[in-house]
């Protein structure tokens, strides 16, 4: 398959406008005529969802929530960037693009990654319009932070719940257009398959998760925002029901999967704390704007850790890395936490934890600061683990977080199936190999305000449509497909649990295709995850019926499409032969243990392309072409 | 620890509904509420019944899917939290547990503990919002909005949609949910153009969803997994008479 990336000729800070004026509209009078299905309701998909309604087409929402305000973006804590420069500390558009670039390692788009930045400002407009009560200073002015080890102050936040009130804002932007008739939703509806017409993407067939009915659904065009994939792990800090699905079955209908093994490892994590743990939660990263992490400087001591003296107290982040000290990126401080605990050097019952201290903060700023700055953090954290931070240092271990990989889509964020965009965490798009933090929440706005409603307009201005039929025989086929799935699960009646599959699974996943990646662990991964696999359909056992709310069933179609994505994973993190952000393969690192690019060889997209059999993808590359930034080795000294 | 549940088991919104009585063994204190609950399924699944079902995701208290009545309380022993939050400490080795779902006309049960909060969302979508087209915004900055004044906005914007307000009231009242939103974009200059049509349609969607009224009790802020403060109420009283004139 030829890809073609469709990037704007013409200078990086001008293809985006140019592009803008370059793409077809489609006339108001005839936007109502063309339906668009768009999957998920979180930042993305209730943001473009919103404003495609918004330009009066006949948009159909769907997610598997009860509401839309549900989606997992809800969660995120610390942040949005954009470069206003308010701080008037040099910010630019140009300074975020960079520093987009250079922490995802040199693996994004230069062009994706520019018109990001350059959109960035208008969602913090789009948001504060919409009643967003970020935080403000006493004479009124939005206030920034610095986050993620940024140089500058450009994260706009509310409280640690920014993801929450961003949602909520643009929940409420959707709820004004289901209001208004533009909008139709449908919550507890599950997208089990897309379905391909003539070459084009025309519609999804879902379960309604209350009933159980299998329904199709046609359109013009279908978005797929449907979010990350980083519970194939089984423990993330993503909410529970986040899954694959919705892409995997894209990819299964023949779109391709960009970097599947770009995962990021967020450091600073609640640790396990015994087999029941169901999921892992995230301490914001800003803790480590004041906390210290440490470990005792000898092997498996077991003393409480205020009996550890000073001078035998090892804050391996400040010794390492004497200019960015504890605020080095999440991947160099995940990595370096596991290494803390391998050799031996880890905290706590389970020994694989490190400690991140806030004593010494404490004492410089006074328990009201700190409590002011952290208060909610510092108390979900007792609240989860009984130990209370202002009097012992907290306990922290990484944890899967992100998932960078994600459906391939060409600068339009259409995917390799016309008709079909993907937006938000589900597309490969703009974060290359690590993601920086708060980017996330403005890819996923930027993606759904600013880039799609254009996008989507210059497809539909530029195709013809000819009519389908949901009971036509692509659709009656894609739904016999999904309701054999459904009996043949439910037939099974083996000995095992879901979730005690889903576990195992994630447990090589974690072991071998985690934070330290090696030739002979991914092939072991490759030997296992199968075996897992073909137990699971044979032994898995789902209670309850087809036509009835089925929380067992919901979970083992989910578990089923991570246990094929999980092998692709793999697959795609042995045969790339270098280290880069996220992806850490343990042969490939320099002399002092950083990540060692080879750009000769790998300055590309991997674009896996679905063969019809699991374990077997076919490789396309997207050479990727740096005009603007010289790809250097990432140093945090 | 050893504990005795028990259980609210309906089929569906038309079923009648009763308790069943499970142990739950081998309970750590570390758990989660829900981790328990996870347990407990584990366990029927495997005896060939179906598991207990309820609503849950992000199991850190922020999305509000989770919501029980738990020994008669809504989300359970325990302030400022929801039902995810709860961890096993708060119970010793012996004790029963009564878990319900919410119970409120308006929630109708779908299944198990599992309810159908639907009317929130349709009370969201009368007004719930400022009028903002996309694009075409000016300065985030060219609104001051002082940090006392955010501050309040915030507080009340923090509701997560969980439903244990009404749970908790004696006459499934919504006003602690409805005031939170009224509150908040009747604090931020951004909401004031459109306060008379919001507040007007949000309180008719409310009674047409058929919430009860609101007698002073106060048992909502008390339950509020956000604390959310009855203050809010008292905004939106006054958000509604000023409407009518
Ligand atoms: C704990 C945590 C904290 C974070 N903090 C930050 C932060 O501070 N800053 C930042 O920038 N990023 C942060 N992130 C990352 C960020 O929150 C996510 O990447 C982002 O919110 C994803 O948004 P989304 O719209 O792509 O998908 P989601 O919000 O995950 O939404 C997915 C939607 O798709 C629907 N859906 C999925 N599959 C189907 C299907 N098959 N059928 C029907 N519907 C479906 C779901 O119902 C849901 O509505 C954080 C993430 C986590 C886990
Ligand atoms: S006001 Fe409190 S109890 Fe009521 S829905 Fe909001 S968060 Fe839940
Ligand atoms: S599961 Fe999200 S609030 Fe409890």
């Amino acid at each position: 398959m030829t890809l073609n990336s469709k990037i704007p000729e013409g200078p990086l800070e001008k293809k985006w406008s140019n592009h803008k004026f370059n793409m077809k509209l489609v006339n108001p009078a005839n936007r109502r005529k063309y339906k668009i299905i768009v999957v998920g309701t979180g930042l993305a998909g209730a943001s473009a969802a919103a404003s495609l309604g918004e330009l009066g087409y006949n948009v159909h929402s769907f997610c598997y929530h009860e509401s839309p305000r549900r989606a997992h973006s809800i969660a995120a804590q610390g942040g949005i960037n954009a470069p206003k420069n308010y701080s008037n500390d040099g910010d630019s558009i140009y300074r975020l693009f960079y520093d987009t670039i250079k922490g995802g390692d040199y693996r994004a788009r230069e062009a994706n990654v520019h018109r990001l930045a350059e959109v960035s400002g208008n969602i913090i407009d789009q948001c504060v319009a919409q009643g967003v009560p970020f935080a403000r200073d006493y004479a009124g002015y939005l206030d920034n932070r610095s986050f993620g080890g940024a140089q500058v102050a450009r994260t706009f936040y509310a409280r640690g719940q920014t993801g929450q009130q961003l949602l909520l804002g643009a929940y409420s932007a959707l709820n004004r257009q289901i209001d208004a008739g533009t909008v139709k939703f449908y919550d507890r509806h599950e997208m089990l398959d897309l379905v391909v017409v003539d070459g084009k993407a025309r519609g999804i067939v879902t379960r309604n998760l209350i009933n159980g009915k299998i329904e199709s659904y046609t359109a013009d065009v279908v978005v797929l925002a449907t979010g990350g994939y980083a519970n194939v792990f089984y423990l993330s800090t993503n909410a529970k029901a986040s899954n694959a699905t919705a892409i995997w079955r894209a990819h299964k209908r023949g779109a391709l999967f960009g970097n599947p093994c770009y995962t990021q490892i967020h450091p600073t994590c609640i640790p396990v704390s015994g087999d029941h743990q169901s999921k892992l939660t995230l301490m914001s990263e800003s803790l480590r704007n004041d906390g210290r992490v440490w470990v005792p400087k000898k092997k498996g001591d077991d003393r409480q850790a205020n009996q550890i003296p000073e001078n035998e107290r090892d804050y391996y982040l400040e010794r390492l890395y004497p200019s960015f000290g504890n605020l080095v990126p999440r991947d160099v401080a995940s990595r370096r936490a596991k290494d803390m605990c391998d050799h031996g050097f880890g905290v706590g019952a389970s020994k694989m934890a490190v400690y991140l201290d806030f004593a010494d903060a404490i004492k410089r700023l006074g328990r009201e600061a700190i409590f002011e700055k952290y208060g909610n953090l510092l108390d979900m954290y007792k609240q989860i683990t009984g130990e209370d931070p202002y009097q012992v240092p907290m306990r922290i271990y990484p944890a899967v977080h992100y998932t960078m990989g994600g459906l391939w889509v060409d600068y339009n964020l259409m995917s390799s199936i016309p008709g079909l965009f993907v937006l938000g965490e589900a597309n490969f798009s703009d974060h290359g190999a690590n993601r920086l933090g708060a980017s996330a929440l403005m890819q996923g706005l930027g993606d759904g305000y600013f880039i799609a409603p254009y996008t989507i307009s210059d497809y539909l201005a530029s195709n013809k449509f000819s009519p389908v039929d949901a009971n036509g025989g692509e659709f009656k086929a894609a739904e016999n497909s999904v309701t054999a799935s459904v009996n043949k699960l439910l037939s099974i009646n083996g000995s095992k649990t879901v979730d005690e599959f889903h576990r195992e699974y994630g447990k090589v996943m974690w072991d071998y295709v985690g934070m330290g990646r090696n030739k002979a662990g991914l092939q072991k991964a490759l030997k296992l995850l199968p075996e897992i696999r073909s137990r699971f359909w044979k032994d898995v056992k789902i209670t309850g019926n087809a036509l009835d709310i089925n929380t067992e069933l919901e979970k083992a179609q989910r578990v089923a499409d991570f246990m094929e994505l999980g092998e692709l994973i793999a697959i795609d993190a042995l045969h790339r032969e270098e280290s880069c952000g996220g992806h850490f393969r343990e042969e490939h690192q320099t002399e002092e243990g950083e990540a060692k690019r080879n750009d000769k060889k790998f300055s590309y997209v991997a674009a896996w392309e679905y063969t019809g059999k699991t374990g077997n993808p076919k490789l396309n590359k997207e050479k990727l072409e740096f005009e603007s930034v010289h790809p250097s080795q990432r140093s945090y000294k | 620890m050893k504990l005795t549940l028990k259980v609210w088991r309906q089929k569906d919104r038309n079923d009648e509904g009763r308790f069943v009585e499970y142990i739950a063994n081998e309970v750590s204190p570390d758990m989660s509420f829900l981790e328990m609950l996870d347990v407990v399924n584990t366990d029927l699944v495997k005896k060939g019944e179906t598991p207990i079902v309820f609503d849950h995701d992000c199991r850190e208290g922020i999305c509000g899917s989770c919501g029980m009545m738990i020994n008669g309380r809504a989300h359970g022993p325990g302030k400022g939290i929801a039902t995810c939050q709860l961890h096993m400490r708060s119970f010793s080795d012996g004790d029963q547990i009564v878990i319900e779902p919410w119970r409120s006309t308006a929630f109708p049960v779908l299944k198990d503990l599992m309810v159908d909060r639907t009317s929130f969302d349709r009370i969201m979508r009368a007004g719930g919002y400022t009028s903002a087209k996309t694009g075409g915004i000016p300065d985030g900055n060219s609104i001051l909005v002082p940090k006392p004044v955010a501050d309040e906005a915030f507080d009340a914007a923090a509701c997560i949609g969980c439903g244990a307000c009404v749970a908790a009231c004696p006459n499934s009242s919504a006003m602690l949910f409805v005031s939170a939103k009224v509150s908040q974009l009747a604090l931020l200059p951004q909401g004031k153009a459109e306060r008379v049509e919001r507040v007007t349609r949000m309180i008719a969607q409310m009674d047409e969803e058929k919430f009860g009224s609101c007698s002073n009790t106060y048992a909502c802020e008390a339950e509020c997994p956000k604390q959310i403060s009855v203050t809010h109420i008292a905004r939106l009283n006054r958000e509604f008479v000023a409407a009518q004139f």
